[in-house]
């Protein structure tokens, strides 16, 4: 992990260095004069030579001090630590409720695999998929929030409980809908390829019945596949959620950032890019270890 | 005296072909594929939707089917064109005594405001332009942005694929980490972080308008499940006999890797090119949507449906329609090809 995280780091730095131009230039705008382009590269720095800004930058990230936003000048750790919390409030249950709406749909289809409705479930999750993201987001907003009025078309409050059953429901809802197309066909090819196990042939020759094969045999070993698929699905998730704040006005760190981009905020766009990678090592990290209590068959190095 | 078996092998691609043929699901996904390349060779040459732009219609022109419905924005349109005499203010406008003389200058342009219809075809979007043309239009941007990026990504993936698979050792230990890398950033950041240092970089002014930076976007992102599959089969091939005995008749290692060993892979990198088409156009559309797709005087799938966000709420839902029923058909068309094709090349069901 070590390795891997100095690289992220090298690859933002370096990628901002090298194409991201002069920040003193960004920073000062059109007109502005020798002396105040020079303050500037100054205060960030640019006048020393790069291995120096490389030292910067580290210590910036492992002090989570990336100084001040470029544009409003507020603390980037603030920005991170404010916006967080609203992505998470949308961000976990998408994940929980993906999961277990497409395991037992999975379950169930795997189980019935073959047949009218194992091929019908399929067309329609290819069609499903089919169909951008976006669209789910216009009609699904346009028709519970605009013309049934179910959910609020949009809004976020202070109150974390208000948020979560008021405001959140619609975008949780529609991502869980657009991401159970594709975890239902994956699951199901996870499920089909144990029920082809020699184990699952010995449980039905020794008499036990569907069902219960399906949920001791199938379900338990096609779990360790499942999880490491769960691991996997967090970027996607990420994207999900991205959008969905920025559709939704949701002040979460996804429409911070598309905002950041918007008016090339670069410290912004580097701290949120660094820290959200080290989480999503830090979930892949927590899937191995979970690994071995799936499937005691594999040990961690 | 032996036998000789005189039977000329099938090549593995005629096998496919016949394969495809057989299969009905494949054949009739094929025809829509094939059918979306014409157009898109149609439009590019400019014999269809070439007009995409043209202002041909009133705003909101309402589809030929549904000519009836009233159309409060076209209406105002029509009326501006008619009542065009402003109050006369020449007492104390202090631009009058110019007039004349504009009017003489505008007298020598010769100008001609074609008749706006009242429906299109398909009806018409804010400036009055015809949806269909535009979804045509929008098909060839958003087709040809995928299948170029999707190129891109798979030649990147695949010489890098086959370094670290076939040379295996210091190669593929300072690949993988490059892997890891590129896989532990969330894509959707990795792919912000690009659109900012590409739109405001140094480089800024050479992909200031086209195409090209949301293809390099897309392609810097996401040549990594692809490196994954061709460096394992190149490590699983590498050994294989074929492969020592080229190399026993002196066979260079780039002639191993790539004259030999990559015909045999080539239908999995073929099955994961096809994948990528698919996801690359999703992601295509999404980035349009934000701005940070392709240039605002293109149309693709995209623009169109960030369009259609604001247009849906007045209930003008066509061109909201059209983008999505060209894009899902192409895309199931396209999802359900590589289906066939995986089965089709599938030498286990030989």
């Amino acid at each position: 992990m070590v390795p891997t995280l100095a690289g992220v780091i090298l690859l933002i730095f370096f990628l901002f260095k090298f194409f991201g131009g002069d920040p003193s230039q960004i920073l000062a705008g059109q007109v502005a004069s020798q002396e105040q382009i020079d303050a500037i590269r100054r205060e960030l720095g640019l006048d020393k030579p790069w291995y120096a800004q490389l030292g910067i930058f580290v210590r910036e990230i492992v002090s989570f001090d990336f100084g001040k936003s470029w544009m409003t000048r507020e603390q980037v750790s603030g920005i991170f630590l404010t916006r967080l919390p609203a992505t998470l409030t949308i961000t976990i249950p998408i994940l929980l409720l993906e999961i277990s709406l497409a395991i037992p749909t999975a379950m169930l289809v795997a189980y019935y695999r073959g047949r009218l409705l194992d091929r019908a479930v399929m067309v329609i999750c290819v069609a499903a998929m089919s169909v951008s993201f976006l669209v789910y987001i216009i009609v699904g907003q346009y028709l519970l929030g605009f013309q049934l009025g179910w959910f609020p078309v949009q809004g976020w409050s202070d109150d974390f409980w208000r948020n979560l059953f008021t405001y959140a429901p619609l975008p949780i809802l529609l991502a869980a809908l657009v991401g159970l197309a594709p975890q239902t066909r994956l699951y199901r090819s996870f499920f089909l390829d144990e029920t082809k196990s020699d184990y699952v042939r010995t449980a039905r020759a020794k008499g036990l019945s569907e069902p219960a094969i399906m949920r001791k045999h199938v379900l338990r070993n096609a779990l360790v596949p499942v999880l490491t698929n769960v691991s996997l699905l967090v970027p996607g998730v990420f994207v999900g959620s991205f959008l969905l704040e920025i559709f939704f006005s949701i002040p979460g760190l996804g429409r911070e950032i598309y905002l950041a981009v918007n008016r090339s905020d670069y410290p912004v766009i580097q701290a949120v890019t660094i820290y959200l990678s080290v989480l999503t090592m830090l979930i892949n990290l927590a899937a191995d270890v979970l690994y071995t209590f799936v499937d005691p068959r594999i040990q961690l190095r | 005296m032996a036998a000789v078996l005189d039977v000329t092998p099938e090549s593995a691609w005629t096998a496919l072909w016949r394969r495809l043929q057989q299969d009905r699901v494949g054949a009739v996904s094929l025809g829509i594929v094939v059918a979306y390349l014409v157009m898109i060779l149609f439009a590019t040459a400019g014999y269809l939707a070439g007009g995409w732009s043209r202002e041909v219609g009133v705003p909101y022109a309402n589809p030929a089917f549904l000519g009836e419905r009233p159309n409060l924005e076209g209406a105002l349109r029509k009326r501006a064109e008619h009542k065009g005499v402003a109050p006369d203010l020449s007492a104390i406008d202090p631009l009058a005594p110019k007039y004349a003389e504009w009017e003489r200058r505008t007298g020598e342009l010769k100008m001609t405001e074609p008749e706006r219809a009242m429906t299109l075809p398909w009806g018409g979007d804010r400036w009055g332009r015809d949806v269909l043309d535009k979804a045509i239009k929008g098909s060839q941007v958003s087709i040809a942005v995928g299948v170029a990026a999707a190129l891109c990504a798979t030649l990147i993936g695949t010489l890098l694929g086959a370094c670290a698979g076939f040379y295996g050792r210091w190669v593929n230990d300072v690949l993988e980490w490059l892997y890891n890398v590129f896989t532990s950033i969330p894509s959707i950041l990795l792919i912000f972080s690009l659109a900012a240092v590409l739109r405001s970089g140094a480089f800024a002014h050479l992909f200031a308008s086209g195409i090209w930076t949301v293809v390099i976007i897309l392609s810097v992102t996401g040549w990594t499940g692809m490196y994954r599959l061709v460096r394992a089969e190149y490590m699983k091939h590498r050994s294989r006999e074929y492969v020592l005995a080229a190399q026993a008749i002196g066979a260079s290692a780039a002639a191993r890797m790539f004259v030999h060993i990559l015909p045999n892979v080539s239908h999995v990198i073929l099955v994961q090119l096809s994948l990528l088409v698919v996801a690359f156009i999703k992601v295509e559309v999404i980035l349009s949507f934000l701005g940070l797709g392709v240039p605002l005087d293109m149309v693709s799938w995209g623009t169109m449906l960030s369009e259609a966000q604001t247009e849906l709420v007045i209930g003008k839902w066509w061109q909201l329609a059209a983008a999505t029923v060209f894009m899902a058909i192409f895309l199931t068309a396209f999802t359900m090809l590589t289906d066939s094709l995986r089965d089709a090349l599938d030498p286990k069901l030989r």
